[in-house]
């Protein structure tokens, strides 16, 4: 059957009216508002903007923001890895309290999450005073933005590989096994690649998150120039100066990095659909 | 109520799902739209409901143009294939629905709508699950409730679209025959939609087979049934041996067996063309019975409950031919695999002309 | 954020392909481990740390005024938030499950946005938009209207952080119900509000309220979008999740924990109901197929 669809007037009630107000309701609080910060980079100098996103202690920021967030992905492509096989795959005591407190991060105030970790690893804390004997140093370093990074992008790759990993059918590892397969060569060859756009989604999706995270990193970070200040924080700082071009700048070529992941999700939620059909 | 169904078209990008329909159902009448799926008749269907708009044509319904009418004005009762049920709603609130969403000026009162309500489910032999919700109820028994819900608005005319084909065989087979009752009972004009040659041809006062959104052929089921006015028709009311031949004489050959045809005479000589015959039109025997007879051999025997299939295979054909016997007629033949009979071909039929499914 | 369609069932289900029991043994440990270090720990540190100096110093940390005053703008904030994007999120849910038209598509992107948008970003926005340097800020201000640096402005920040959930919600839940019974509803003769309001809402409302009370999680718990309005003056824009970084920057952990504790609470609650509506959404959603 054709899908049904009308050229001429639509069937059921209220088509001008919802649509309408979506636009409306759309372009008043996020396109519009929106479009001010692109309008505005645009009306800039362009040697300034450049001057002010080239600069040493930007570019560091920028640097800075990328590698935590790329390395907090990667941990948590291994961790949500695990927790979700072990989740969906395993029964013991207590996994269902586990499995609703996946989501934790989703809905812990960052601030809270962000004076937690800035508590438990100081030199007192109950994590970092014994760090501090083994002389890894997790507050006021980058260690320490992972560790913020990863607490907030767990929950996305748990969430996206459950549902593909309850929907595995055992036939595939039946047969699989049935044809000699070692449980490790049917984990690698069969499970891995099937689960893999699942586990990439859900990385990329960690990873646009932890570029624009601010709240839990910062009590962590200790912001020293150069060293321990995100992306997101330098805009805050050109703000406290009331540099708000500078501050626009910054937050222009953030949008860019976030929105060009945008599309890289697009396409890769694209593939994993396709490899599920 | 009488329905008009005027050069009707419907197109979506790509296709066309109604081509110029013209259909005329009069009042009382059960009339059934059979097609295989995708041939417009659902779309025709909708668009009698107001639930889709034509490109062109009109729809009237007793004298009155209702074309353009929003479909919550047309009160035609809908009956969906898969019930469509208010999920949220029990059994009482989803027939008491039509009558509660009125205007308070023609707005029954409530035990009014209460009596209307009881009397609809007990009509639909469901009055034991007034207090039910739908996600309770088995699927034959949803299309009942949906059923009284579209009866409780008066509706002038009733749709249904596939109404049975998510039911399995046996509930599918019990609630066409109780439908057909029900229609004897109430008469109000209904057309339903299906792709089920037997259900048409059971239910239905006439049939209106549909095929690539036009209309090939129309009447009642045994005069479509025994007349199909083309290959199409023909090959989609029920099972069929088909075998390509060529017009001669008056006759036509398939191989190179000349057979006795209908219609043939009149035909272009040397034209291509189809020979159809049914399985159970088929004749067969151990002695020869007439000068036309085929000898064949039976080469696969099946049992079919009461019929038996026969593959018979002759030397004139290229193709076995499929036939059907009643069990009693094999029974005193004694008939068995490998064993040497006549086959008559009686009641062949030939169409000329493209054809295709 | 994913519902786990099938999960409840299948969970129930034993699994006949499961590893061996050391593996399973040590993949669990290291899940406990992870969880131990990155939840739990958090957890009860907040606990810990609230009542350090005895339920006395934790009861006035929650009771002072400025501690009050942030919870009512924060109650403020979340009660205009919430039915706002509640409302877009149905009308919007209406419009693309209900209705095809060209563009869907890019229609469902643009409603994710604000996710993909920094939360300092969506702050900074307004703040250029709405701040004194703009022509239509300054009209503003002439007219005595102070939105950046006060409450409206919060809000505003927290209606473009929590813009999608209710919609996110829904639209897949809609879709999925389809569009049958509001056809059925209007040839039963329903107007488009009785279609609405007695068929459509009624289906949709446990995905509803689950988008909504993911909203209002949000919304009580924004911190870098509202630091970047709010201009944090003490008593008078400052939510809860502002006075705790300010409590803590004061070095006053104590106070600063417990009155997260409050956050905490509220996020475990959130959470508590969300597994409990997943349960419902699911148990009760009977397939008409």
């Amino acid at each position: 059957m054709p899908p049904y669809k009308s050229n001429k007037r639509h069937i059921l009630p209220g088509f001008g009216l919802s649509m309408g107000y979506t636009v409306f309701y759309l372009s008043a609080i996020v396109i519009v508002p929106l479009a001010t910060i692109v309008i505005g980079a645009f009306k800039m100098d362009p040697q300034a903007f450049i001057a002010t996103v080239t600069s040493p202690r930007v570019l560091a920021s920028y640097r800075l923001s990328l590698s935590t967030a790329v390395f907090a992905a990667l941990c948590n492509a291994f961790f949500g890895f695990l927790a979700a096989w072990t989740l969906v795959r395993y029964r013991f005591p207590g996994r269902r309290v586990l499995d609703a407190l996946v989501d934790l991060p989703f809905a812990l105030p960052t601030a809270v999450a962000g004076i937690c970790f800035a508590t438990l690893y100081s030199p007192v804390g109950w994590m970092g005073q014994y760090l501090e004997k083994t002389g890894i140093q997790i507050i006021n370093a980058p260690s320490g933005i992972v560790v913020a990074l990863i607490f907030i992008g767990f929950p996305f790759v748990v969430r996206t590989l459950q549902p593909v990993l309850v929907e595995l059918e055992p036939e595939i590892e039946e047969s699989a096994q049935s044809l000699g397969a070692t449980r490790w060569q049917t984990f690698r060859r069969i499970l891995l690649p099937h689960l893999f756009p699942a586990l990439l989604t859900g990385v990329t999706l960690s990873f646009a998150r932890a570029i624009g995270e601010y709240g839990s990193v910062i009590f962590i970070a200790g912001n020293l120039p150069f060293k321990t200040e995100i992306a997101p924080l330098m805009i805050m700082t050109k703000l406290d100066q009331f540099d708000y071009d500078g501050a626009s700048s910054v937050a222009f070529v953030l949008l860019l990095i976030s929105f060009s992941m945008l599309l890289v999700l697009n396409a890769v939620q694209r593939w994993q659909q396709k490899s599920y059909r | 109520m009488s329905i008009d169904i005027k050069n009707l078209t419907k197109r979506y990008p790509g296709y066309t799902a109604l081509d110029d329909i013209t259909l005329n159902v009069q009042k009382g009448e059960l009339v059934a739209l059979l097609g295989p799926s995708g041939c417009g008749k659902t779309t025709l269907l909708r668009i009698i409901a107001g639930l889709e708009t034509a490109d062109s044509g009109s729809v009237i319904l007793e004298e009155r143009d209702t074309t353009n009418l929003p479909a919550r004005e047309k009160n035609v009762g809908f009956v969906f294939q898969h019930y469509a049920l208010f999920r949220r709603l029990n059994v009482f609130e989803n027939v008491a629905f039509g009558l509660r969403v009125r205007p308070s000026s023609s707005r029954p009162s409530k035990s009014e709508i209460r009596d209307r309500v009881e009397h609809l489910l007990k009509l639909v032999q469901m009055d034991w699950a007034i207090k039910r919700y739908p996600s309770q109820l088995s699927g034959g028994q949803r299309q009942r409730v949906a059923l009284a819900r579209a009866l409780a608005v008066n509706p002038k005319v009733l749709l249904l679209d596939e109404p049975f084909s998510a039911l399995d065989a046996k509930v599918r087979q019990e609630l066409r025959r109780w439908l057909r009752k029900l229609h004897d009972d109430i008469h109000v004009t209904s057309i339903f939609v299906t792709h089920d040659q037997e259900e048409a041809l059971e239910l239905a006062d006439r049939i209106v087979v549909i095929n690539k959104g036009k209309i090939e052929q129309q009447g009642a089921p045994q005069e479509v049934y025994d007349h199909p006015a083309n290959a199409f028709v023909y090959n989609f009311l029920g099972n069929v041996n088909v075998f390509h031949g060529r017009v001669k004489d008056g006759k036509v050959l398939v191989g190179d067996q000349l057979i006795e045809a209908g219609h043939a005479s009149g035909l272009p000589e040397a034209s291509d063309g189809q020979a159809f015959i049914r399985p159970h039109e088929i004749g067969v025997s151990r002695i020869r019975s007439g000068e036309n007879d085929l000898a064949g051999i039976i080469r696969e025997i099946r049992l079919m409950g009461g019929q038996i299939g026969l593959e018979l295979e002759t030397a004139a054909f290229d193709k076995p031919i499929e036939a059907e016997i009643p069990r009693d007629i094999w029974r005193n033949l004694q008939l068995s695999k490998g064993d040497e009979v006549f086959i008559t071909l009686d009641r062949v039929k030939v169409f000329t002309g493209d054809y295709e499914i | 954020m994913q519902t786990n369609t099938t999960l409840q069932e299948q969970r129930k289900a034993p699994l006949k392909r499961n590893d061996p029991p050391a593996v399973q043994a040590i993949l669990i440990l290291l899940t406990l481990l992870f969880f131990a270090i990155f939840i739990f720990m958090p957890l009860g540190l907040v606990f810990a740390e609230g009542l350090r100096k005895g339920v006395a110093v934790y009861l006035e940390a929650i009771r002072e005024p400025f501690a009050l005053s942030a919870v009512k703008l924060t109650l403020i904030t979340a009660a205009i938030v919430v039915p706002l994007n509640a409302v877009f999120g149905v009308t919007a849910a209406w419009a693309i499950s209900k209705f095809s038209f060209k563009g869907k598509t890019l229609l469902v992107s643009l409603l994710d946005l604000p996710f993909a948008v920094s939360p300092v970003i969506a702050g900074l926005i307004f703040v250029l938009l709405l701040g004194t340097r703009t022509g239509f800020g300054s009209w503003l201000g002439d007219h005595g209207i102070k939105i950046i640096f006060s409450t409206p402005g919060i809000v505003i920040a927290t209606l473009f952080v929590t813009f999608p959930f209710v919609a996110r919600e829904l639209i897949p839940l809609m879709e999925a119900q389809g569009r049958e019974e509001e056809e059925a509803a209007i040839t039963l003769g329903a107007r488009g509000w009785q279609v609405f309001s007695r068929i459509t809402l009624p289906n949709i409302r446990w995905g509803l309220m689950y988008g909504m009370i993911l909203c209002m999680a949000r919304s009580i718990g924004e911190f870098g979008a509202v630091s970047v309005v709010s201009g944090h003056i003490r008593g008078m824009t400052n939510t809860i999740p502002l006075h705790v970084e300010i409590l803590y920057s004061e070095y006053n952990y104590t106070a600063s924990f417990a009155v997260s504790t409050i956050l905490v609470f509220l996020a475990l609650v959130t959470i508590a109901i969300k597994s409990l509506m997943e349960k419902n959404v699911h148990n009760h959603q009977p397939t008409q197929h």
